[in-house]
């Protein structure tokens, strides 16, 4: 098997989502309250992953756009998920070593005594392992 | 009526109003909440991942806690309710991720999601009753334009939260019309406020909370209502923000009667 194919296989199982159930309506991304930020658009996400072109995918700007709120997983006619396919892109990333987005040294300079520590364990867990 | 209680860790610390409101508001509706001993934080966002499961332990641990009680399980932040309930919903529903989190948790008898998880907002609708509540309001906040803020954990995915119509709710108007105040219905009401993205993209958050908070004062909303610590400081930082934002057990506790003798000790302290 190809290592391409290989990756693609990988991210259907990591999200658990099968992206041949698309139709491309658009819907996610015309949904996506991130849609401005992204490179690739959550619709598209699904097709990069049919491609099996992941190395895209683990390259694109949009795996630290996503803010998880779950729109497009709310409005997909066909249950696809394009949000799950975005995590396991992002897992892919920061399961390697030394590929978080997010380190403890940042931190400090982030912080204000207004912020809630549910934001700080919440972008642990997005952006590294 | 007695309830396991699940606070969470923002609770403690930045919310600790969110909690002293929701407690005080409890015993004065008559129903008990019962903090979980020793749980452990849920991590702010679910784990999306098919096989994540060492990161869901917490909740599975609070949930078994309340098990064990024979208690249902109350969260009062919008992120604890998310996370527990579409774990609880992996341990009822899938398999694989039931039989490995219970072997890690070692069990007497496994848990397999018989907890019910329900969110204050819930209690106050189904088992309280928002007729009853009515009732039990002394101090009615009348000519008040309240806007309901959901965002998005109380609501999506609608299938797993059953929590209202993820589309169109109405719970939280329900509970503002029964405080006695108007609700403002407004179009960006559940709306994602950028969650975790204010940590490293500040500006990007900022945007969304412009976008929510326009919304709500065009449509004529004096206050914003939410029942999340990180939609509250995010709408907090929308640049073109006026309107207040309150947690939901503020104005429970307001109407109750109860608000000034809950934080009373702590504020003294403070001053």
């Amino acid at each position: 098997m190809g290592a391409k194919k290989k990756q693609a296989e990988m991210i259907e199982e990591i999200s658990g989502v099968n992206p041949l159930k698309c139709m491309k309506c658009g819907k996610c991304s015309a949904t996506c309250p991130s849609y401005n930020e992204m490179d690739i658009k959550p619709h598209q996400f699904v097709s990069y992953v049919i491609n099996e072109d992941v190395e895209s995918l683990v390259n694109s700007k949009s795996l630290w756009k996503c803010l998880s709120c779950f729109a497009c997983v709310e409005r997909c006619p066909r249950d696809v998920k394009p949000g799950k396919l975005i995590d396991a892109a992002r897992q892919m990333v920061v399961r390697k070593r030394e590929q978080n987005y997010l380190t403890p040294d940042e931190i400090p300079e982030l912080l204000d005594p207004e912020l809630p520590q549910q934001l700080l364990v919440s972008a642990f867990r997005r952006y590294r392992r | 009526m007695k309830y396991s209680y699940y606070p969470g860790c923002t609770l403690r610390t930045k919310a600790k109003e969110l909690d002293d409101y929701a407690r005080a508001s409890a015993k004065a509706l008559g129903f008990e909440l019962e903090e979980i001993e020793d749980w452990q934080c849920c991590g702010g966002v679910y784990p999306l991942g098919t096989d994540e499961i060492a990161n869901k332990l917490s909740c599975v641990r609070a949930l078994n806690a309340a098990k064990e009680k024979g208690q249902e399980l109350v969260t009062v932040c919008s992120a604890c309710h998310h996370v527990m309930k579409r774990v609880n919903d992996d341990m009822r529903n899938v398999e694989d991720i039931c039989t490995r989190a219970n072997n890690y948790m070692e069990l007497d008898e496994p848990y397999k999601g018989e907890t019910d998880v329900l969110h204050f907002l819930e209690v106050l609708r189904d088992k309280v009753g928002f007729d009853e509540l009515k009732k039990k309001v002394v101090n009615p906040l009348k000519g008040k334009k309240i806007g309901a803020y959901y965002g998005c954990l109380l609501l999506r995915p609608g299938k797993i939260l059953a929590f209202d119509d993820p589309e169109n709710p109405k719970i939280m108007e329900d509970f503002i019309r029964a405080v006695g105040a108007e609700p403002v219905i407004y179009p960006y009401r559940n709306e994602c406020c950028g969650g975790y993205i204010s940590l490293k993209e500040k500006d990007m958050a900022k945007s969304m909370c412009d976008k929510i908070t326009e919304s709500a004062e065009g449509f004529g909303a004096d206050m914003l209502i939410t029942a999340c610590p990180l939609c509250m400081y995010n709408l907090n930082r929308s640049s073109v923000r006026e309107i207040p934002v309150v947690y939901f057990t503020e104005i429970l506790a307001e109407a109750l009667g109860v608000k000034e003798s809950c934080c009373k000790e702590e504020k003294e302290v403070q001053a």
